[in-house]
């Protein structure tokens, strides 16, 4: 038995990965097909308008990076803890919570006069931290109360999503705003604009940077391999002498920053002000985000343009062909399903072996 | 003791017909998971499951004009995703918690694309038992107006906890969720006892889901759920897996969330958000309190991969 030629081992490295999400995406176009077909539309007619509606145009390429922008910085905030072996599920509160801290640091300074640029800066950094310091705690919470990490950070999201909904229709609520309880609006001046050129706001570069620096921390630095090791096995870690309780409070840290970045943006360039609004279910969606791209922090681009863009053609399909908007969440629902399937599958590489054998 | 001279009484009086109202689907959704966890699973997809049977009950019910088979209905809808979710997690390598998650944004697309034309037409709605009848005073026969459904459980309760303690099914669901090795070292399949379990949880929160319908508020809109099957998992948790105190959790839960529009009606406006979320961080109080990084949560179930 001849080893493996180098070459192909690295293209088996390459396409092991694939194996199973183009398994479940070839299911999910067959079975969202027959949903479809059953509703009685036709099947092809339905791809192919969806397929317009994402990337037909440069009017949809647009609505499709839009949406992609939030899923970008959610996705992290389950991949990033996912490198440790952590199933964390709270970005949808860590957003919620993130455009809370931002909007009050904001109008605090956008009262006092400061730049816009400084104004940006603070919010940034108080979604940051508001989103950081809730996953922070699921991360310490299991480490060293032993509680699992995937319930708290749901709890967690749960309790940050009221907190929001007080303060909104609380202490911060804009007596102006009546029917739709709002905080006050951060001054035109203060709000982030477009990428030049395009219809797409600031928040679309932010996500790819954060993605890419994401990357780098986990496979290019000492502390991602690390960080790789607690997740591959914690006990070795620890006797490698490894502080896997203080890595752990920093990685999921990061990831909850991640998304109350992701909140920041959302108030600061699509909203304009807090309100229930921004728990619109961009951190559910990056989830399924985070799991589709198996938690690599590269591969979160393609995937959360892929979502982004079956979001924006659920308008389309609405229009032309009379589909509820909820196929989008069927198609999603799909998808997920099939995906998680698909793990069970072994890698590529082994079916070639199985076949020979 | 006359209508208007009951003041501040009408705050815990409503608290009460409240916590009654809101608790029953916390009750059923929270006894279902309550049994697929004891066999040593999560099934956090729950949410999806009880809006999929509001949503099917009532179609059911608006079709037919019986309420029970609409609850019948969104039972077995329930079942339904109980097994796609137990089969889903039977393969190798698949994480209980993911599929959770899956299936609970399936259920809700698909209850929400399929619910479409049910969002404008009226069902028949489950009755009540009016158990205030001993009283003239109106505010206390509205709070005793208690549905059938809640009845339902509160026998079904008792039956469960003397079922899981000692019955042979009991016994078997729970071996399978302390050590599925000695189950199949006995010839039982934890696979199957598993998918029985799941099925359960899934009948459960469809009857659960069939109440927010059916009674209260009583229609099918896209709004109707407020997040009770996750709720529920975390009751479940709270409760420490016994069935007597999931009722007494619901209870419990269900006041909290009827504390803040008895409040309301007595002109104190502020705090209703915190008092829904009060569920959610006494969850995590207990759980911080009763787990530690060496052993796991008393009373919680050996095979669960949320306890571990």
């Amino acid at each position: 038995m001849d080893a493996e030629p180098p070459r192909r081992a690295a293209l088996a490295r390459f396409i092991d990965p694939l194996a199973a999400p183009l398994a479940a995406g070839a299911a999910t176009v067959a079975l969202f097909g027959l949903f479809v077909a059953l509703a009685g539309r036709n099947p092809l007619e339905v791809y192919r308008l969806m397929a317009e509606g994402a990337f037909g145009s440069w009017f949809s390429w647009q609505n499709t990076l839009l949406r992609a922008s939030p899923l970008l910085l959610t996705a992290l905030c389950t991949a990033l803890p996912a490198q440790m072996g952590l199933v964390i599920i709270g970005g949808e509160g860590a957003f919620v919570i993130g455009g809370l801290a931002a909007i009050a640091a904001g109008l605090r300074m956008a009262d006092i006069g400061t730049p816009a640029l400084v104004v940006q800066c603070a919010m940034a950094l108080a979604g940051m931290a508001a989103g950081g310091a809730l996953i922070a705690l699921a991360g310490a919470m299991r480490h060293w109360r032993g509680v699992n990490e995937t319930i708290s950070s749901l709890l967690l999201s749960s309790i940050a999503i009221a907190v929001m909904n007080q303060v909104v229709e609380g202490p911060m609520r804009d007596p102006a705003s009546l029917n739709k309880p709002s905080t006050r609006p951060l001054p035109d001046a203060d709000l982030i604009g477009n990428i030049p050129g395009m219809d797409v706001h600031w928040g679309l570069a932010l996500g790819l940077i954060a993605c890419l620096l994401a990357w780098l921390l986990m496979r290019r630095t000492t502390f991602g391999f690390a960080a790789r090791i607690v997740g591959g096995n914690s006990r070795a870690a620890r006797m490698a002498g490894l502080p896997v309780g203080l890595m752990m409070v920093i990685v999921t840290g990061l990831g909850g920053a991640a998304a109350g970045l992701g909140g920041m943006i959302e108030v600061a360039a699509v909203q304009g002000d807090a309100n229930a609004n921004i728990a619109a279910g961009y951190g559910l969606s990056g989830i399924l985000v985070a799991f589709l791209a198996r938690q690599h922090p590269l591969a979160i681009i393609p995937v959360a343009v892929l979502l982004g863009g079956i979001g924006a053609s659920g308008g389309l399909l609405q229009r032309r062909l009379d589909l509820p908007d909820a196929a989008v969440l069927v198609l999603q629902g799909i998808l997920f399903v099939a995906l998680l399937a698909g793990e069970a599958l072994p890698p590529l590489s082994e079916w070639k072996a199985k076949v020979s054998r | 003791m006359s209508a208007a001279s009951l003041g501040l009484w009408t705050v815990p009086i409503a608290v009460l017909g409240g916590a009654i109202r809101v608790s029953t689907p916390f009750l059923f959704v929270s006894l279902g998971e309550l049994v697929t966890e004891k066999s040593g699973r999560i099934n956090l997809g729950l949410e999806g499951t009880l809006i999929m049977g509001a949503m099917s009950g009532f179609g059911v019910a608006y079709l037919t004009g019986s309420p029970w088979l609409g609850v019948l209905a969104a039972g077995m809808v329930g079942v339904i995703f109980g097994a796609l979710h137990a089969a889903i997690c039977s393969l190798p390598r698949v994480n209980d918690i993911a599929v959770g998650i899956a299936l609970m944004i399936f259920g809700i697309g698909l209850a929400f694309y399929l619910g479409k034309p049910l969002v404008q037409p009226r069902a028949p709605t489950l009755p009540a038992l009016p158990l205030g009848f001993w009283s003239d005073i109106p505010q206390v026969r509205a709070a005793l107006q208690v549905n059938a459904l809640f009845i339902v459980g509160l026998v079904f309760t008792p039956v469960l906890s003397w079922a899981l303690a000692n019955t042979r099914w009991g016994l078997i669901v729970r071996m399978v969720g302390d050590s599925s090795e000695a189950a199949r070292a006995l010839g039982y399949s934890p696979i199957r006892v598993r998918l029985y379990a799941t099925c359960f949880g899934g009948f459960m929160a469809g009857v659960g889901g069939s109440f927010l319908s059916l009674y209260y508020p009583g229609s099918w809109n896209e709004g109707l759920s407020s997040g009770q099957g996750i709720t529920a998992v975390a009751l479940v948790i709270f409760a420490r897996w016994n069935p007597v105190a999931c009722f007494g959790a619901s209870l419990l839960f269900g006041g909290a969330g009827a504390l803040g529009p008895a409040l309301q009606a007595v002109g104190v406006t502020s705090g209703t958000y915190l008092l829904n979320a009060a569920p959610y961080f006494l969850t995590l109080l207990i759980l911080v309190l009763s787990s530690s990084s060496r052993r796991r949560v008393a009373g919680a179930p050996g095979e669960l991969s949320v306890t571990k």
